[in-house]
């Protein structure tokens, strides 16, 4: 059984809503059922096929071809399989997720891996603001699951995180790991103001020392006993973060946001002894 | 069955099922790991009176341990589960999260889930952090070295407990020094442990005494200097007996350790002084697992 393949025709005007394109949904739908879905772009509906040429029947492994950043919501809520998208993906890519794997070869848009649960989220790009946070009124962002950017994340990367790691192998916005609750967020590259802001509990761990604020307190230089183990569970990962010569458990260590719970810790990485 | 000399007896070992756990210790070097394993370990011979059975079961190296650091195996033996999960939290508590450099980590896993560092955690006053690697979840605890890092649970497993033989030797330095060449080969042996000092016990033990309050009493019928006063199971020219206990992950197990064990001593042979190989049971009537000593060196 060949992957099922949609291949967008041609850019439409408006955003598009790819909720209903998942796994889950599509599992024992026969092909006339699958193009007569209706996917809802601005004030429209669209019927999948006339956005896409359809292909292929294994609903557990979807290909997105020739997508663009207004196809929002793909992969929401998926609780198993994969989708491959080849191109950019919209906003909200990932929402909710709580099982399988979804990998896009571009950019992302705002809110990807919003309010994900479990699985793997992999963006060969940049992405944009909101990486793994909560929709706006909601308390909790990401709650498990892994998520890799190879590109550049924008701003409030791993906002109100609660649990889960974010790997960002390019830079971050202003505000990375704002009001985290808990979880895992490391940065290879350079990480912009205000840094871990209001942060509860949590691991921010960088290779490069941010502009830190007055709430964050130095507690000095430590060998760290969980980085191996952490860098470890990267190793699977086709990443910078698997390479051998980024582990490191030589650490300095900076509590905060003392303005908040005060739990959290900021990790920048040192010369190894 | 002779075996070299060495007459192994048409008798068997009563073994009874317990509950097990291992926990894999790393420090910053091996000294250290086995200093925090063999305090970890101490004073768990039996559990008549220690609580649980415990021993080191093998050194790891850096590349068999979570961290990467030089560690130690430990298998802990108890008769049911709540008493294991007490007895582990407590000498993970006062042995390892104590001993400089320690980390702690699962060596088993099992769909029954016990405390490693679960509750080890409040040591940590609040400043304690939870990290989940990988589907484990590992607690952070601040000390006065930098941090005791460990996993929150280990597995428990049914287990076998009690296998055993005795060495049956023409005086105390034979049967020792036959005890000290099964043990080096038992010691190969994965998933199994010899709880007792070195591994071997010289005040084996009988069901009952005449005194009321204890539930055990030396083997009369073992000790050679009782031999013209007591019904003995020893021939005149036996003058030291020696026993190997031995607690396992499965019958196979101690099968195997069993096996090693008494043909090392085999290998010893009667002119070393070693006459018979025996081992203690209860008649068959109390512990479910039998090792039959001709069936395991057939």
């Amino acid at each position: 059984m060949s992957a099922l393949t949609f291949t967008l025709k041609t850019r439409p005007a408006q955003r598009v809503d790819m909720s209903p394109l998942v796994c889950h949904q599509l599992q024992g739908k026969d092909p006339d059922q699958i193009a007569a879905i209706e996917l809802q772009s601005g004030n429209r509906k669209l019927r999948a096929d006339e956005l896409f040429t359809i292909s292929g029947s294994d609903a557990q492994h979807i290909i997105i071809k020739n997508s663009f950043e207004k196809l929002d919501f793909i992969g929401k809520d998926l609780a198993g399989g994969s989708i491959s998208v080849e191109g950019d993906a919209g906003a909200y890519l990932a929402i909710g997720m709580t099982a399988g794997t979804i990998t896009v070869t571009g950019n992302a848009g705002l809110y990807a891996g919003c309010e994900m649960k479990k699985g793997y989220l992999e963006i060969a790009g940049n992405t944009g603001d909101f990486l793994g946070g909560p929709l706006p009124g909601n308390k909790m962002g990401m709650k498990g699951g892994l998520i890799l950017v190879k590109g550049n994340a924008g701003e409030r990367a791993g906002d109100c995180l609660r649990r889960g790691t974010i790997l960002i192998e390019g830079n971050t916005g202003d505000y990375c790991g704002s009001r985290m609750i808990a979880g895992t967020i490391a940065v290879m590259g350079q990480t912009g103001r205000y840094t871990g802001y209001a942060m509860h509990r949590g691991t921010l761990l960088l290779w490069h020392t941010p502009p830190l604020s007055a709430s964050f307190n130095d507690c000095g230089t430590h060998t760290l006993a969980f980085l191996p183990l952490l860098f470890k569970a990267f190793a699977p990962l086709h990443s910078k973060f698997a390479d051998h010569a980024a582990v490191f458990n030589r650490v300095r260590r900076y509590a905060g946001d003392m303005a908040e719970m005060g739990r959290g810790e900021i990790l920048v990485r040192l010369e190894q002894l | 069955m002779i075996i070299n000399g060495v007459t192994i007896d048409a008798t068997f070992a009563e073994a009874f099922p317990m509950k097990a756990t291992r926990a894999i210790i790393t420090a910053h070097n091996e000294k250290w790991a086995l200093i925090a394993a063999q305090a970890m370990t101490g004073f768990a011979t039996s559990v008549i009176a220690c609580g649980c059975e415990a021993g080191i079961e093998r050194t790891l190296s850096p590349e068999q341990t979570p961290d990467g650091r030089p560690g130690v195996a430990v298998l802990i033996f108890a008769m049911g589960g709540k008493g294991l999960a007490k007895q582990l939290e407590t000498r993970a508590g006062q042995c390892v999260l104590t001993s400089p450099t320690s980390a702690l980590f699962a060596g088993i896993y099992s769909d029954i889930k016990i405390p490693l560092g679960k509750n080890l955690r409040y040591f940590g006053d609040g400043f304690q952090i939870a990290k989940v690697i990988d589907g484990k979840r590992y607690w952070r605890i601040p000390v006065m070295d930098g941090e005791f890092l460990t996993e929150a649970t280990t597995g428990q497993v049914d287990a076998v407990g009690g296998g055993n033989f005795l060495v049956l030797a023409e005086s105390q330095p034979q049967a020792l020094a036959a005890c000290e060449a099964a043990i080096d080969a038992m010691r190969k042996i994965p998933n199994v442990i010899m709880p007792f000092p070195g591994g071997v016990v010289r005040s084996g033990s009988k069901v009952g005494s005449k005194y009321k309050t204890l539930n055990a009493s030396t083997n009369d019928a073992f000790c050679p200097t009782l031999k013209g006063m007591t019904a003995t199971d020893l021939s005149p020219e036996i003058e030291s007996v020696m026993e190997i206990v031995i607690d396992g992950l499965s019958k196979e197990d101690i099968d195997q350790a069993m096996r090693v064990g008494i043909q090392a001593i085999c290998d010893l042979g009667a002119e070393a002084g070693i006459k018979r190989i025996s081992a203690g049971n209860y008649g068959g009537k109390l512990g479910p697992f039998h090792f039959h000593l001709q069936e395991i060196m057939a």
